[in-house]
């Protein structure tokens, strides 16, 4: 009896979940039927940008520059809705300078609380754009030469 | 899109469940379409801008858009950061193709010149009062000067600890001929409040945030300085109307200051009775420590001064640097050599790394604020590889250092002698 019921409990389970579906497929589709530009649009942006989106050469993504490394995703999301991906790979800092910066973007810029993205973003900054010793002066970096005549 | 995307998602679902192929349906885009290409959820999602484009979407070429040559360099696409290299600055007037651009937000779209104004307010102001843009070309006479222009940041790339911003190597100086009006002539006309004491532009770009109550940028400069002949409301730059990256239609133009003084396209000037505190004024903005500071020392705001003229520094820009030459071949050199407010007395270069230096020829500017050119001629009586060194010295006996001036947080006013490699074969 009791194996009984429980049967009959999970059937009725069973049962409403494939009525929710329904539902919601004909919804889809009703919707979709309604808005077709708003389906095909989605799908050709996704595309669009999943083609570039992903490429990698040499360890570098190659549509923002960045290191290719743990945390590059949550950065590429955070970090580049206001301001060109450039502006972070051009700057070298430690994770104290990476973190005051975020700081500074949250007091006057309008940057968002990072939440648990923020230790994934500074841990990935930090390690890949960490400043090296420079002197006082370096050397010339010439590396092309030409004939002058 | 939340709900629309639930639906596809079950949808997808239910067609993943009857085994229709995943391809046959437009299943797959859903629940932020970000998400499925990055692979990984976006757990603030909800904080993001509404209107965020991926980043693939945003391929503009900069040349084109800014008729730029294809050798400058782009620092940066959002804001638009762009400079020249050191070659490409031959020109005795910079060219609009070989001007570095420095954006700090987005460049104003649909810009009415017809119709813009410029309005004069503040609290050393008794009247506010707007002038048309036609209204300040006709009213007040016009006046043309050379005006050298410095990003307050070129040079920081070379700075030990590096400071934060644009990496600005040699290229973010330009001196262009500049039309327009006086602001003394406008603030004349206007009539101020003896308790004026700075002024602060206002203008149409926009945050980059998108948030339309904070302005990207909003400096100025001491009454003294804007008072001074040179000082111009320009709407001209080398004869033709200003480009749109460089202030079209209307820029405040203060010669040898830190070029973020010189407004682009503004529409409002605020008379101030204190020092005019706009959008990067305070903090670490376009200041240096009052009190110099070993390298990487962390500076009080408190202990940071506004900077007002830019040090003396000249840039070596024929040849360009790698030239290989053949013993005994004699070439000349040449360049400009530029002072903020002050004017260059002498210039130098050195072909031994400062063992000694040699006088070069150096012309007076064409007006006060110009860059000077110089020049002279060189040859090498032994094969090897040589560095040209240049070094100008102002007025007041101050000559630009070979290694690195005072370090500051932000990375400014780095005046360091400008060099070229040379190779005798």
């Amino acid at each position: 009896m009791e194996q009984f019921d429980q049967q009959v409990k999970s059937l009725t389970g069973i049962l409403f979940l494939f009525l929710l579906l329904i539902v919601f497929f004909f919804g889809g589709l009703f919707y979709l039927a309604n808005n077709p530009e708003t389906a095909t649009s989605i799908v050709e942006q996704e595309q669009e940008s999943e083609g570039t989106y992903k490429a990698i050469e040499n360890g570098i993504h190659l549509d923002t520059g960045f290191v290719v490394d743990e945390g590059m995703e949550a950065t590429i999301q955070n970090c580049t809705n206001c301001h060109s991906a450039k502006l972070v790979t051009q700057n070298r800092m430690s994770r104290e300078g990476w973190e005051a910066t975020i700081r500074w973007m949250q007091d006057t810029q309008n940057l968002w609380d990072l939440g648990n993205n923020e230790e994934l973003i500074l841990s990935y900054l930090a390690k890949n754009y960490a400043p090296t010793a420079k002197g006082r002066r370096q050397n010339l970096d010439q590396t092309e030469w030409y004939t002058l005549e | 899109m939340g709900y629309i995307g639930m639906h596809l998602f079950i949808l997808f679902l239910v067609l993943n469940i009857s085994g229709m192929k995943r391809r046959d349906f437009a299943a797959r885009v859903s629940l932020g379409t970000l998400g499925t290409i990055l692979g990984t959820p976006i757990v603030y999602g909800h904080l993001m801008p509404k209107d965020y484009v991926p980043l693939a979407l945003q391929n503009t070429d900069p040349f084109k858009l800014f008729n730029k040559d294809k050798e400058m360099v782009v620092l940066n696409d959002k804001p638009w950061n762009m400079e020249a290299r050191a070659h490409l600055l031959n020109d005795a007037i910079t060219p609009n193709r070989y001007m570095f651009i420095r954006n700090n937000g987005k460049i104003p779209e649909n810009i009415d010149a017809e119709n813009w104004t410029l309005t004069f307010d503040g609290e050393a102001v008794a009247n506010p009062k707007t002038y048309s843009l036609a209204e300040l070309k006709s009213k007040f006479k016009h006046y043309t000067y050379q005006l050298t222009l410095e990003c307050g940041g070129n040079g920081r790339s070379e700075f030990n600890p590096p400071a934060k911003g644009n990496q600005w190597t040699v290229g973010a100086v330009s001196c262009a001929n500049w039309t327009g009006v006086r602001l003394r002539d406008v603030l004349n006309d206007l009539g101020i409040s003896s308790n004026a004491v700075y002024i602060g532009y206002h203008a149409a770009d926009t945050h980059l945030s998108g948030d339309p109550t904070k302005e990207p940028i909003s400096r100025g400069v001491p009454l003294t300085k804007a008072m001074q002949e040179e000082t111009l409301l320009a709407f001209q730059m080398n004869g033709n109307d200003i480009p749109l990256a460089h202030g079209y239609p209307l820029r405040l133009v203060c010669g040898g200051w830190p070029a973020s003084a010189s407004g682009k396209w503004i529409n409002k000037i605020s008379i101030r009775n204190k020092v005019h505190d706009g959008a990067k004024m305070g903090g670490s903005s376009y200041r240096v420590p009052c009190e110099t500071v070993a390298p990487g020392t962390e500076v009080d705001k408190s202990n940071m001064c506004i900077i007002e003229s830019m040090p003396v520094k000249s840039l070596i820009t024929y040849p360009k640097s790698g030239a290989l030459l053949k013993l005994g071949q004699r070439i000349n050199i040449n360049g400009h050599a530029w002072a903020g407010e002050l004017e260059v007395s002498r210039m130098e270069y050195s072909l031994d790394f400062g063992s000694t230096w040699n006088v070069c020829e150096l012309k007076k500017p064409a007006n006060r604020l110009a860059w000077q050119h110089f020049n002279a001629a060189i040859s090498f009586s032994k094969k090897g590889y040589y560095e040209i060194w240049a070094r100008a010295t102002d007025q007041n006996g101050k000559s630009q250092p070979m290694v690195l001036p005072g370090w500051n947080p932000k990375g400014y006013l780095n005046n360091a002698c400008h060099r070229i490699a040379v190779k005798v074969v």
